[in-house]
């Protein structure tokens, strides 16, 4: 408490070692030019003082008045003080409150905002300058020039020298506007470049916006400049939210690629299986909102053996009630599949309804991390990747390092031989059928994560997953991969250009046309459905 | 496979049906609607769809039963055929619009000033009936010669059918692509000059879907039957021996293919006046796999089977919406794996094979 005393009043003293408001200042706002009264505004919160930020408040608040002879008064419970000095005065007789127009109490909210800048609080500070990064006016250059000549912190510093060149790209002086075009060349706000261009229009009667040769000739620096640092912003972009889909669609197409690749069925019911592990999700959420609200957090980390089950549990039943029966035979299996997921989808609708649940990200999943100025690469895209990551590798773990595996391998390969050498082949077909069911859970897992949870989400996918896995060439882990990220990668560089629809068709004849060149996808491997 | 393809009871239940068949619209016209003969203008108008979905069936058949070839896109070529006509009767309309311009009325809503270059020619009758047949032909042709051209075949083919009506129906239901977006065409009035709602406007669409739909069967036979028929059955049982004796499957599956995308484009160019409307949903994968399904429940390569399970399946879809909405989908689930399980030679092939039973015994 002490020492918050000596520090408001450290602060008091600072602040009041500067010298009160000029009258000189103060007599604009009891007058009629609204110019002139927003510039008063602002050279008044450049004075950053306690009696400004008072001034101001009291303007904000309609508690400032003026008097006849034009002397301007703060009115607080019928008790005048003067703004210049702070001192309570007589009431002086007739005064009358001033008017506040919407443009003047636009220019207050501004200029009390700016000058937060000069806050204690570096949260409040940084918060301040990136507000102001988005829209700074000439008139606040004096608060920002004060600010910056106070300010400590780099990032803060670095931060309020851009929005101080963006305020003087309009002032009058050539020689400030050269030197804040000169310090823009570093910035990569996108926002700066119609105020660039219109610098280098041409105003009606033939003369430049920007009088200055010298000027423009920098102007068309700084924006190719930033354009290309645009650019690279938007590359890198495109590269996270490909990575992002990559990892979405591999997701999705893993079990496909273990159920189709390896097995030879067309499981048409792959998507409903996405939606089983979408809705367990949502399951796990209700239940810990219910029962353990304070661990709600970890709803998802419970999600995922609770997917991977409940949907491995789902294949191995069809496998044994349907599939088995039609190995050998993949057009049947699309049929007898396509069936099946008719049904799950119209279970779902009965039991949860026909609308979208809703599943919400855990809080350790919400925000983002922001890079390149305007890029945020959000957690929950980079939790989906990472956990894709780590799927892929587990499933290479278990076909390659496990006694399961083997036994998948060689049923795939031969499956007379494997029989003979008494693999139980019924059994192995039933855990790979469950394998590649369960890891469709998980995928369903990180795609409620993503988009809406509701019947029809497994339709979404189908489609996508198995151009995914044809591309990539059946029964191949290293194919899929390649073919997910790269089917992501060429769907976000096109979009901005075309426009989702049309990225998505283009993308679709790409797929034809490859498989013209190479039939068997990216990697060939001899496996059941090979002749 | 006898050469004659249909036995002697299998053409006499051809003629009689398509005697029944053809008197339904003359008992809707001819006795007013609370006679005891009456049949209802919705009946008639549902027979007609059936005998439009039939003859997609049929079409799948030939490429499906007799070559091998699975095709997810058949929906793809229905709408097709169905645009091209649906072309026409958009432009039928006139200026009867809700706009009044002569302009169709979600072109006048993206504030279009002219037809699009596509659509050029489209007010003459014959030349949208040549689009029916040419755009799916057309279409089928080069994807077909691709495709086969490769040897992609099987489960590949059909995914990539698949993929290609998925693309296309991403494409139409584009408000910019000037095909009607989410609503397609609709709001027909005429047709050659004749009010469409009219019971004998209707009565003839009827009956010429029944004809054509008649022809194609027999067309179907005549090439099934034929020398090209065994090849194209050799195709489906084994392509690589086939190859071996010294034919190019190439061209006979591309010949199959595209005919089999024409008769679908024709069928989706009857259906659209019947129905009254087209859109974008008719390319959804599901719609394809569902003519699939007609083929399979009433027994592919028969030429029959597939029509009689267009009627059947899309009757019990009929009855089923109306009576238990909510249990539909499970019904038809259900039907696709008992179907695949327990009678892959269909409803025909359960007659064929109870037939046999009772010779036997």
């Amino acid at each position: 408490m002490k020492k918050l005393l000596v520090l408001i009043w450290l602060l008091a003293h600072s602040l009041g070692a500067m010298a009160a408001i000029d009258a000189a200042l103060l007599a604009p706002l009891a007058g009629d030019d609204p110019d002139a009264r927003i510039e008063a505004v602002n050279r008044i919160a450049a004075l950053a003082s306690d009696d400004a930020v008072k001034l101001l408040h009291a303007l904000q608040n309609d508690a400032l008045y003026a008097a006849p002879d034009g002397k301007v008064y703060i009115v607080e419970d019928d008790q005048a003080f003067d703004p210049a000095s702070g001192q309570k005065v007589a009431m002086p007789d007739g005064i009358d409150g001033i008017s506040v127009n919407n443009r003047l109490r636009g220019a207050v909210e501004d200029a009390l905002s700016g000058l937060k800048l000069l806050s204690e609080n570096r949260t409040e500070r940084l918060a301040a300058a990136s507000e102001l990064q988005k829209s700074a006016s000439a008139a606040q250059a004096p608060l920002i020039n004060k600010a910056l000549e106070k300010e400590t912190d780099p990032e803060i510093k670095a931060m309020l020298q851009l929005v101080a060149a963006t305020a003087n790209l309009v002032s009058p002086d050539a020689a400030l506007r050269l030197a804040a075009v000169k310090a823009l060349a570093t910035s990569s706000n996108a926002s700066l470049k119609p105020v660039l261009l219109g610098m280098l229009e041409k105003n009606p009667d033939g003369s430049y916006a920007e009088p200055e040769e010298t000027v423009r000739v920098e102007v068309v620096r700084t924006l190719s400049d930033l354009n290309a640092r645009l650019a690279r912003t938007e590359f890198v972009g495109n590269l996270f939210y490909g990575v992002s889909l990559g990892s979405v669609l591999l997701l999705a197409a893993l079990g496909l690629a273990i159920t189709f690749g390896l097995m030879g069925i067309i499981n048409m019911a792959h998507g409903e299986l996405l939606m089983i592990g979408a809705y367990t999700t949502y399951l796990c959420q209700l239940v810990f909102r219910n029962y353990f609200p304070l661990a709600l957090d970890a709803y998802l980390l419970a999600a995922l053996p609770a997917a991977f089950i409940v949907t491995a549990t789902v294949g191995i039943v069809l496998e044994r009630t349907v599939i088995r029966w039609l190995y050998g035979r993949p057009l049947e299996t699309l049929l007898a599949t396509w069936g099946i997921s008719l049904m799950l989808m119209q279970l779902v609708r009965t039991i949860f309804g026909a609308q979208n649940v809703e599943v919400a990200n855990p809080s350790w999943m919400s925000g983002g991390v922001t890079v390149m100025g305007s890029l945020v690469l959000s957690y929950n895209r980079i939790v989906i990747i990472f956990f894709a990551l780590f799927v892929v590798a587990a499933v290479w773990a278990i076909l390659n390092k496990t006694r399961l595996g083997l036994f998948v391998r060689a049923v795939t390969q031969n499956r007379r031989m494997a029989d003979c050498v008494g693999v139980s082949t019924g059994r192995v077909d039933m855990m790979t059928f469950g394998l590649g069911s369960g890891i469709a859970g998980l995928g369903g897992v990180a795609l409620s994560q993503l988009g809406n949870v509701g019947p029809d989400l497994g339709q979404g996918y189908i489609i996508d997953s198995f151009m995914v896995v044809v591309l990539g060439g059946v029964g191949q882990l290293a194919g899929t991969v390649i073919a997910a990220f790269g089917l992501g990668e060429l769907n976000k560089f096109l979009e901005p250009s075309v426009g989702a629809v049309i990225a998505k068709i283009t993308i679709l004849v790409f797929i034809i046309i490859f498989i013209q060149k190479r039939p068997q996808g990216l990697f060939a491997l001899k496996g059941r459905s090979v002749e | 496979m006898s050469s004659s393809l249909f036995s002697r009871p299998a053409w006499i239940g051809i003629v009689v049906c398509t005697l029944l068949l053809a008197l339904l619209p003359v008992l809707n016209l001819a006795f007013a609607p609370g006679h005891s003969l009456h049949v209802s203008t919705y009946t008639v108008a549902l027979v007609g769809k059936f005998m439009c979905y039939a003859m997609a069936a049929l079409a799948l058949d030939l490429v499906w039963g007799y070559t091998g070839i699975l095709s997810l896109g058949h929906g793809l070529f229905f709408a097709l055929g169905g645009y091209a006509h649906g072309m026409y009767l958009m432009r039928a309309i006139g200026r009867d619009g809700v706009y009044q311009s002569h302009l169709p009325d979600f072109m006048v809503f993206l504030d279009w000033k002219e037809y699009p270059w596509y659509w050029a020619f489209t007010d003459n009758f014959w030349y949208c009936m040549a689009l029916v047949v040419l755009v799916p032909g057309v279409l089928a042709f080069v994807f077909g010669y691709f495709a086969f051209r490769s040897r992609i075949k099987g489960v590949y083919f059909s995914i990539i059918t698949q993929a290609m009506t998925f693309a296309f129906m991403l494409l139409f239901f584009r408000n910019d692509t000037g095909f009607g977006g989410n609503n397609g065409f609709t709001d027909f009035k005429r047709i050659l000059g004749f009010t469409i709602p009219d019971a004998a406007t209707k009565a003839t669409l009827y009956l010429v879907t029944l004809l054509l739909l008649l022809g194609s069967l027999l067309l179907c036979r005549w090439i099934v039957s034929s020398k090209l028929g065994r090849v194209l059955q050799a195709v489906r049982d084994s392509e690589s021996r086939l190859m071996f004796i010294g034919y190019n499957p190439l061209w006979f599956k591309l010949f199959v293919w595209t005919l089999s995308a024409v008769l679908c484009g024709i069928a989706g160019a009857l259906y659209v006046p019947q129905v009254g409307i087209i859109n974008p949903s008719e390319m959804s994968p599901a719609n394809s796999i569902e003519m699939v399904i007609w083929a399979a429940v009433g027994g592919r390569g028969s030429l029959l089977g597939p029509i009689i399970g267009a009627f059947s399946v899309n009757g019990l879809k009929s009855w089923f919406t109306a009576a238990f909405p909510d249990l539909w989908l499970f019904a038809l689930g259900l039907l696709f794996i008992l179907v695949t399980l327990f009678m892959p030679q269909g409803i025909l092939g359960l007659v064929k094979k109870l037939r046999k039973d009772r010779e036997a015994a």
